[in-house]
């Protein structure tokens, strides 16, 4: 009975949650010493040392941040004070078009090393040497070359995203079934349509699942690329945050890029059942 | 002799094999097939059957020797020849129609594509599919998917119909209605069918010639049996024709015992040009002499 599985793990998962909020709330409720102090040297400490206060936001103090950063996501109050949705924005936007990059280059070259041989092995080495590299030890490299911090975060995206795409497309491409490139064969089909009517709908789902590993890679690294670089979106964010000790917005920022690397990689999961058809 | 439409003159198929030597699946192997004639392979698995249609569908090439078809040296798969896979291999994110459609454009490339359904639909009314159009291979038995195969296949007009066991992977129910059908289309249209099977009946029930083939390797076309049952016969009674018995028995005989000793049986005295054609149940003919001699015995008396 599935319905009644899902409900039940709903149930179970509702109950999580409370728990652990509970066990959150009850750990940053505050009650620690409190020092005697003159009142005058009180004023200039924090609520820490005056009323024995956590410094840990509570889920009462977070739920009430993410209420405030949810009615006013998109304001703009200069460099260092900007809506978490601007933010967001500003990531997605350097995620998507790193990404599109990377899914352009990606594709045909995993057609190419599919398809032929000789270039799977000509480019095997290239790939094998470059793929492990850290995306973010590319930085330096793409500042000093590119001279733009906006634009190296891309080339950062770019340059993570490519490798899951170029491998899932080439395994795709050249495990593409025998029977139906023989089918092509006999049908006397010439190479660009058996490309575009063969081997790319067999290859749809392997490519999709490529996309998909991708994004998720390309969300992770750009909140460590825009630590890096500075200046906007959601990875600065967290950490000029950081820089002013406010844990709560830290903490709405993390369950933020929690909510949007999910929904990604729900888009995602919905185009590769979108190409996937059981034989 | 009558027109070969197909001939398979010398054809070998050897491939590498461990330790630096070669593996020989059949050597110098020679077959002819007339316009309309529906020809089935039978043999043991393994014995280069699969090869054999391969090198005709231009899928696999020999490693000596040509395949003619209609006076021409064949290279490469062509249009002319269409597969019927044993697994149907269709294409799955089409539909019933897309995979019909798709072999029919790529016939006529030319084509719009409302012309190219009317002609895809005419094929699948033909297998009787009417109304499963839009259906997806996923959603089809596999009696119907073999139907799609089929109408793939006969949708491009091929000179030749090339069937890899098209029955082999249905029910015994299925494969009865897949076979007539089969049959009657093939009659209609007049098609050359050649045909690779394991199943006895149904070579009989839809050839006109059998090619019997001993086990590989090193395979040889050791007989073919001319099926002397009538044109006109029909699966629900051909087990009652006084000749059915002999062409079965023939054919299993071959199958137990001598696919295997066939080598040892001939010592050098099978001739795979001339390849011997057989007709089980025929009275034997005697030669003529003896005839003689024997009226004259009689006459003497």
């Amino acid at each position: 009975m599935p319905s009644s599985l899902s409900l039940r793990a709903a149930v179970v998962s509702v109950l999580m949650f409370v728990a652990f909020v509970l066990v959150w709330h009850a750990g940053t409720r505050g009650g620690g010493a409190v020092q005697q102090m003159d009142p005058e040297y009180a004023k200039l400490m924090g609520a820490t040392a005056t009323q024995g206060k956590s410094a840990m936001p509570g889920p009462l103090d977070v739920s009430e941040k993410i209420w405030e950063h949810l009615n006013r996501p998109f304001y703009d109050n200069g460099p260092n004070d900007k809506g978490v949705g601007i933010q967001l924005a500003y990531s997605i936007a350097r995620v998507l078009t790193g990404y599109l990059l990377a899914v352009a280059v990606a594709i045909p070259i995993g057609f190419l090393i599919g398809m032929s041989p000789l270039m799977s092995r000509a480019l095997d080495p290239f790939i094998q040497v470059l793929k492990p590299i850290s995306p973010l030890a590319w930085m330096p490299l793409a500042l000093y070359t590119i001279k733009d911090s906006h634009l190296s975060s891309i080339f950062v995206i770019f340059i993570c995203s490519l490798w899951p795409m170029l491998i899932n497309t080439a395994f795709g491409v050249a495990s593409v079934r025998r029977e139906w490139l023989n089918v092509a064969r006999t049908l006397e089909v010439g190479t660009l349509r058996r490309a575009f009517t063969i081997i790319l709908p067999a290859a749809a789902p392997t490519i999709l699942t490529g996309m998909r590993i991708s994004i998720g890679i390309a969300w992770l690294v750009i909140v460590a690329a825009e630590m890096l670089v500075g200046g906007t979106g959601i990875g600065y964010f967290v950490w000029n945050e950081w820089n002013n000790l406010s844990i709560n917005n830290v903490i709405t920022a993390i369950l933020v890029i929690g909510v949007v690397g999910m929904v990604l990689d729900l888009v995602l999961a919905k185009f590769t059942r979108l190409v996937t058809f059981p034989e | 002799m009558s027109h070969k439409f197909i001939s398979i003159e010398g054809i070998a198929r050897r491939f590498p094999a461990g330790g630096g030597g070669t593996t020989t699946v059949f050597e110098d192997l020679w077959l002819s097939m007339q316009r309309g004639e529906f020809t089935c392979m039978i043999g043991h698995s393994g014995c280069g059957k699969t090869t054999v249609l391969n090198i005709l569908a231009g899928l696999d090439a020999p490693s000596a020797g040509t395949v003619i078809v209609d006076n021409e040296a064949i290279e490469g798969p062509s249009l002319d020849r269409a597969v019927i896979f044993q697994t149907h291999a269709l294409l799955p994110w089409r539909t019933v129609m897309g995979n019909v459609a798709y072999a029919v454009a790529s016939k006529w490339r030319k084509w719009s594509a409302a012309r190219v359904r009317e002609r895809a639909q005419k094929f699948i009314d033909l297998v009787g599919l009417s109304g499963a159009e839009g259906k997806r291979p996923a959603e089809l038995s596999g009696g119907m998917k073999q139907r799609v195969g089929i109408a793939r296949a006969l949708s491009i007009e091929p000179k030749i119909m090339l069937m890899d066991e098209p029955f082999s992977a249905l029910d015994a129910l299925t494969r009865g209605t897949l076979q007539d059908e089969v049959r009657r289309i093939c009659q209609e249209t007049g098609q050359t069918v050649f045909m690779i099977t394991h199943d006895v009946d149904e070579a009989i029930y839809l050839a006109d010639r059998i090619v019997l083939m001993t086990n590989g390797p090193g395979a040889v076309i050791a007989e073919i049996v001319e099926n002397p049952l009538p044109k006109q016969r029909a699966r629900t009674d051909i087990h009652r024709h006084p000749l059915y018995y002999a062409v079965r028995n023939h054919i299993i005989d071959f199958l137990v015992a001598r696919s295997k000793n066939f080598a040892r049986e001939m010592r050098g005295r099978h001739d795979p040009r001339s390849v011997p054609v057989v007709r089980p149940g025929a009275i034997e003919p005697v030669p003529l002499d003896t005839n003689i001699r024997r009226l004259a015995g009689h006459a003497g008396h």
